[in-house]
């Protein structure tokens, strides 16, 4: 308890001195099947000031590791090595003793604000008493600090703000609370557990600006978890990339992102969708799922999906070690050393000399997918049959009250009025933050009920006015992929029956039906032995896949793709993303693409619309809407989107769209984005009149390229992207 | 994609221990399934045995007993079991054993049958409800509320003891004086004994319904009685399964306390229910009276709760006890 105190009390001595020191960490839950060994041996070094990523996808230790710093791990977990805070050992501290630390030595953020908040206090309340319970202070004093930590994370109006209940804010808002109460009582850590994974990327960018902020206002060092190698390349120093429990490979932000050593970082690196990429770059396809911890086997985790594996590579499990090309030096200490570990960049590879030495790339490892033309997308657009027309849709819900005498007090605008079309062997991308009314307008189409207002026309025919036999053949022809794929799969039904459904429902004979199964599931790049399987014994690309083969059973036409990648990690996504690519040269399908990831989007889409509060700001070719965007809230969007770069993520300038997405019962009169809008301010008064008081049409701004903004050529080009 | 880690998944059908080397990718029918799940879990089908040999005793039980429950020995009134009848005899000198045999056919037709009907009832109206909403739902609803606050063991009372033998008589007077009088009991008790389970069914439902596989289902073309019956009771099976499985015990004490009043059962037949009734007052004194039926009531709702709970796990792929072994 007294050592406590007295580290506690003690400042960090100046900005590079190293705060926290973790030496050969393990960490282990006993479990039926056998000990999740969650991490296995993990050394770093965190300097004041300093902001270090543990990237890593899902399973690999990152949160645990988090967990186990702060001393919040679950009581059965098996922990090991060595957690010092300015040099005092933590790591056996009892559980009052740590928190005498956590909340004001070292904080945390965690990944959904929601939940993380108490509901039934106030936000002052909170704030407060993470104030108070660090350094005891009269009540006015602490509210006091807390409207001031509101205001530093940019809240506006804290004063009254304060007073409000976590469902009062909005889920930025809300994390910017939880950032508040981090840095209450000047930490010297703040572990940041993907902390805007939740969020959108509007929300995001600002968020990690008032993250950086805070880091600065209190010189603490940040150990920043997150999967998200674009987030990570715009706010690291230094990187840690962990895979199966081990980190695989250490270094600085540039080290990682240009010079990479260990084929997994390299995979992970190449199989990100890059916003920022012109053409139609090939992803890197890493074969193969994440190892289980439980009772791995010898040798180095990533050998099963790693196609330089070598002999020793099953046997020996790589230590972590410098390479410069030619010869290796062992860096990793041991648990006892005080010396600094990885002060370069080190990788747990036996190969990657070679690597280094022959400067292998993502294209000279992994298999990539050459992108395919089909025989309908020779043709040009024009004179493609379209297959999905939607004019002037809107669909408006009634907001009702009171319990016995419902009376309508409002009207949510979910779709205000869009038009879009989908030719043949055309991918439609529909981008959008949540709210916007992408999945409503995904609704309508699939419902086949009368829209509010406006027509619907899938393949030459209005689904509403189709009955029986009709619609039912209409049903055929268009299918859906969810976001989901745990969700959308029946868990009480096996492999076959789900895929076999479809084909079931529209009357298939059981021979064919069983042929067509295993066709389907080649052709998803699923073994047909599995078809007895349920859903949960798959892993999340493979649900996807059984996903999409669901899709394809009766060779459908169009198909909806809510979301398809957005729950999968990176390195799964990259093979779904390639499968679909693959697929709609293949089969001459026509997508239509929901997402909100705009880089995904620009990687799979022909032509793209972006929507914001039910209606669509700016439509067109996907380059012109991406190299050239017109309107202010693309260029918003297109700007914060962290990109895999740290170099240009250094140089970017971010357009911060201020505050929150208007209720979508209560839009702005006029033009709908002129309350966030940034062109709007440079504006002289008399033109922004005009935004207030005339909704603004989409108004051509190239061949195939409209934007819905009065003052279009107000800006000629804003270089957002690169 | 093709190649799993093995060690991630668990594997559900582990090649060696099923049949003569059975390939794993021989496609099995979602009732296979279910069958070759249940066959795995022991105390499950020690249940079914149970119920099985139960089932046999209560249809050819009187081939095997001396006596018939009707028949009256006048030269043994509660005596103790001895070589002539094993379970003893009753105050009016009936073989304690062909009683319970009786009795067992009674009691097993009457709590499996009704928790079957109540049970089925409410899975269809529960979930059909929640489906289609609307108007079918709120009358639904309606017709569940007002079934709730009848009184329903005074109906059944009357019901089953009403004179139906005037001129006027309508269809359900006819069924009822038509039909074996346990038929009647069995519907009535079903009749009034889903409401709530249905309720319950209902709510489950409505979050069943907004999953995206039934929406996936939806858009497939697939008719809604068959995503109900595919997809919406499947995954609510649990609850049916607990909910049939204390029917079974509940059919068998409602029939009772009818019995005990003289609406439900009536002598010379007789239920397990009956035997109970009367036995307990002389379970101390002359314990042969009370002890054959009650452990035949216990054996019976045990196997059933065995049964159910196999059954549970069959149906649901994520429990481990269905599958590990």
């Amino acid at each position: 308890m007294t050592t406590a105190t007295t580290s506690a009390g003690r400042r960090r001595t100046g900005a590079g001195d190293v705060v926290l020191s973790v030496r050969d960490l393990h960490v282990t839950f006993p479990s039926e099947a056998g000990d999740v060994r969650a991490v296995r041996g993990l050394d770093f070094d965190l300097r004041a000031g300093e902001t270090m990523a543990i990237v890593g996808e899902s399973g690999s230790g990152k949160s645990v590791t988090s967990l186990a710093v702060m001393g919040l791990h679950p009581a059965s977990a098996q922990i090991t090595g060595s957690v010092r805070l300015h040099g005092e050992e933590i790591l056996d501290r009892d559980d009052a003793a740590m928190s005498k630390l956590r909340g004001k030595a070292m904080s945390m953020v965690f990944q959904d604000p929601l939940s993380a908040l108490t509901p039934v206090y106030t936000v002052g309340d909170q704030i407060v008493e993470a104030i108070q319970l660090h350094r005891p202070m009269p009540a006015a004093q602490a509210w006091k600090e807390a409207v001031e930590l509101l205001d530093l994370v940019g809240i506006p109006n804290p004063q009254a703000r304060v007073r409000s209940f976590p469902h009062e804010f909005s889920g930025g808002m809300r994390q910017r609370a939880m950032i508040a109460m981090a840095i209450a009582n000047d930490p010297d850590v703040i572990i940041a557990d993907e902390p805007t994974t939740a969020l959108d990327v509007t929300i995001q960018a600002q968020v990690l600006e008032v993250l950086k902020r805070a880091q600065r206002e209190t010189g603490a060092a940040v150990i920043m978890i997150t999967h998200d190698l674009g987030v990570v390349a715009g706010m690291a120093d230094r990187v840690t990339v962990m895979y199966a429990g081990r980190p695989v490979e250490q270094g600085s932000v540039d080290d990682i992102y240009y010079r990479p050593q260990m084929p997994y970082t390299i995979g992970l690196l190449g199989s990100v969708p890059r916003l920022d990429a012109a053409e139609r770059q090939p992803l890197a396809t890493v074969e193969g799922n994440p190892p289980s911890v439980v009772n791995l086997p010898p040798g180095c985790p990533f050998a099963p999906r790693c196609p330089l594996a070598e002999e020793q590579c099953w046997t020996t499990e790589p230590a972590l070690v410098e390479h410069s090309g030619s010869l290796a030096r062992r860096v990793t200490a041991g648990p006892d050393s005080e010396a600094a570990t990885v002060a370069g960049h080190a990788a747990a590879c036996h190969l990657a000399d070679r690597v280094v030495r022959d400067g292998l790339r993502y294209t000279d490892i992994f298999p990539v997918a050459e992108h395919a033309w089909s025989a309908l997308e020779q043709v040009p657009r024009e004179q493609r049959q379209p297959v999905l027309q939607i004019s002037g849709l809107k669909r408006h819900y009634p907001l009702m009250k009171g319990a016995v005498l419902r009376r309508r007090v409002g009207t949510v605008y979910a779709v205000d009025g869009i038009d879009l079309e989908v030719r043949e062997g055309e991918t439609l991308g529909l981008v959008g933050e949540s709210g916007c009314g992408k999945s409503t307008t995904l609704m309508e189409v699939l419902n086949f009920l009368p829209p509010t207002d406006g027509t619907i026309t899938v393949l030459g025919k209005n689904p509403a006015a189709l009955r029986g036999r009709a619609r039912k053949e209409l049903r055929r022809d268009l299918q859906i992929v969810f976001q989901d794929p745990m969700a959308s799969l029946d868990p009480r039904m096996t492999v076959f029956d789900l895929i076999a459904e479809p084909l079931k429902a529209h009357g298939w004979s059981k021979a064919d039906t069983a042929a067509r199964v295993e066709e389907l599931m080649a052709t998803v790049g699923l073994d047909p032995s599995h078809v007895n399987r349920y859903p949960g014994q798959f892993s999340g690309g493979q649900r996807q896949r059984i996903g999409i083969a669901r899709a394809l059973a009766l060779k459908p036409k169009l198909l909806v793709l809510d979301e398809p990648v957005s729950a999968l990690d990176v390195s799964i996504q990259a093979g779904v993303i390639n499968l679909l690519d693959q697929l709609k040269a293949e089969l001459g399908l026509s997508y239509l693409f929901v997402a909100h990831d705009l880089a995904v989007i620009r990687h799979i889409a022909d032509r793209v619309a972006v929507m914001y509060l039910g209606s669509i700001v700016e439509h067109g070719d996907v380059d012109q809407v991406y190299d050239n965007p017109r309107h202010p809230y693309t260029q918003a969007l297109l700007s914060a989107i962290p990109i895999p770069d740290p170099e240009t993520e250094r140089t970017r300038e971010r357009i911060l769209l201020r505050g929150e997405l208007p209720s979508p019962a209560d839009p702005p009169s006029g033009c709908k984005f002129r309350t966030r809008c940034p062109r709007k301010l440079a504006l002289p008064e008399s033109d922004q009149e005009r935004c207030v008081t005339e909704p603004p049409p989409l108004l051509p701004v190239g061949t195939d390229h409209t934007s819905a903004c009065h003052f279009n050529d107000t800006d000629r080009h804003v270089d957002v992207v690169a | 994609m093709s190649t799993n880690n093995p060690l991630e998944l668990i594997d559900e059908m582990p090649t060696p221990t099923h049949g003569a080397n059975a390939p794993t990718s021989k496609r099995l029918s979602r009732r296979q399934l279910v069958v070759r799940r249940f066959l795995r879990n022991k105390t499950a089908v020690l249940g079914l045995l149970v119920l099985v040999v139960m089932a046999l005793l209560a249809v050819f039980g009187p081939l095997i007993s001396a006596w018939d429950y009707r028949d009256v020995d006048r030269t043994a009134f509660l005596s103790e079991p001895d070589s002539r009848h094993p379970f003893g005899t009753t105050q009016s000198g009936v073989d304690m054993f062909a009683l319970t045999l009786r009795g067992l056919s009674k009691s097993l037709v009457i709590g499996l049958a009704v928790a079957v009907i109540s049970t089925g009832i409410a899975a269809v109206v529960g979930a059909f409800a929640a489906y289609f909403g609307g108007w079918f739902e709120r009358i639904a609803l309606w017709v569940i509320d007002l079934l709730l606050v009848v009184p329903s063991f005074l109906i059944i009372a009357i019901m089953m003891s009403a004179d139906r033998s005037g001129t006027n008589q309508s269809g359900f007077d006819r069924f009822v004086s038509a039909a074996p009088q346990w038929i009647v009991l069995v519907v009535l008790l079903a009749l009034f004994g889903w409401m709530l389970a249905a309720r319950v069914v209902r709510s489950l439902s409505l979050s069943v319904k907004e999953r995206e596989y039934v929406q996936a289902a939806r858009f497939m073309g697939i008719p809604a009685p068959v995503i109900i019956v595919r997809h919406i009771l499947p995954n609510i099976s649990s609850l049916l399964i607990i909910d049939a499985t204390l029917n079974v015990a509940a059919a068998i004490l409602a029939e009772t306390s009818l019995s005990f009043f003289g609406f439900g059962v009536k002598p010379p037949d007789t239920s397990l229910g009956v035997l109970l009734g009367v036995g307990a007052r002389q379970a101390t004194t002359f314990p042969w009276l009370f002890v054959p039926p009650a452990v035949t009531v216990v054996l019976l709702i045990l196997a059933v709760n065995a049964v159910g709970d196999g059954l549970r796990d069959a149906l649901d792929p994520t429990s481990g006890s269905g599958g590990r072994v």
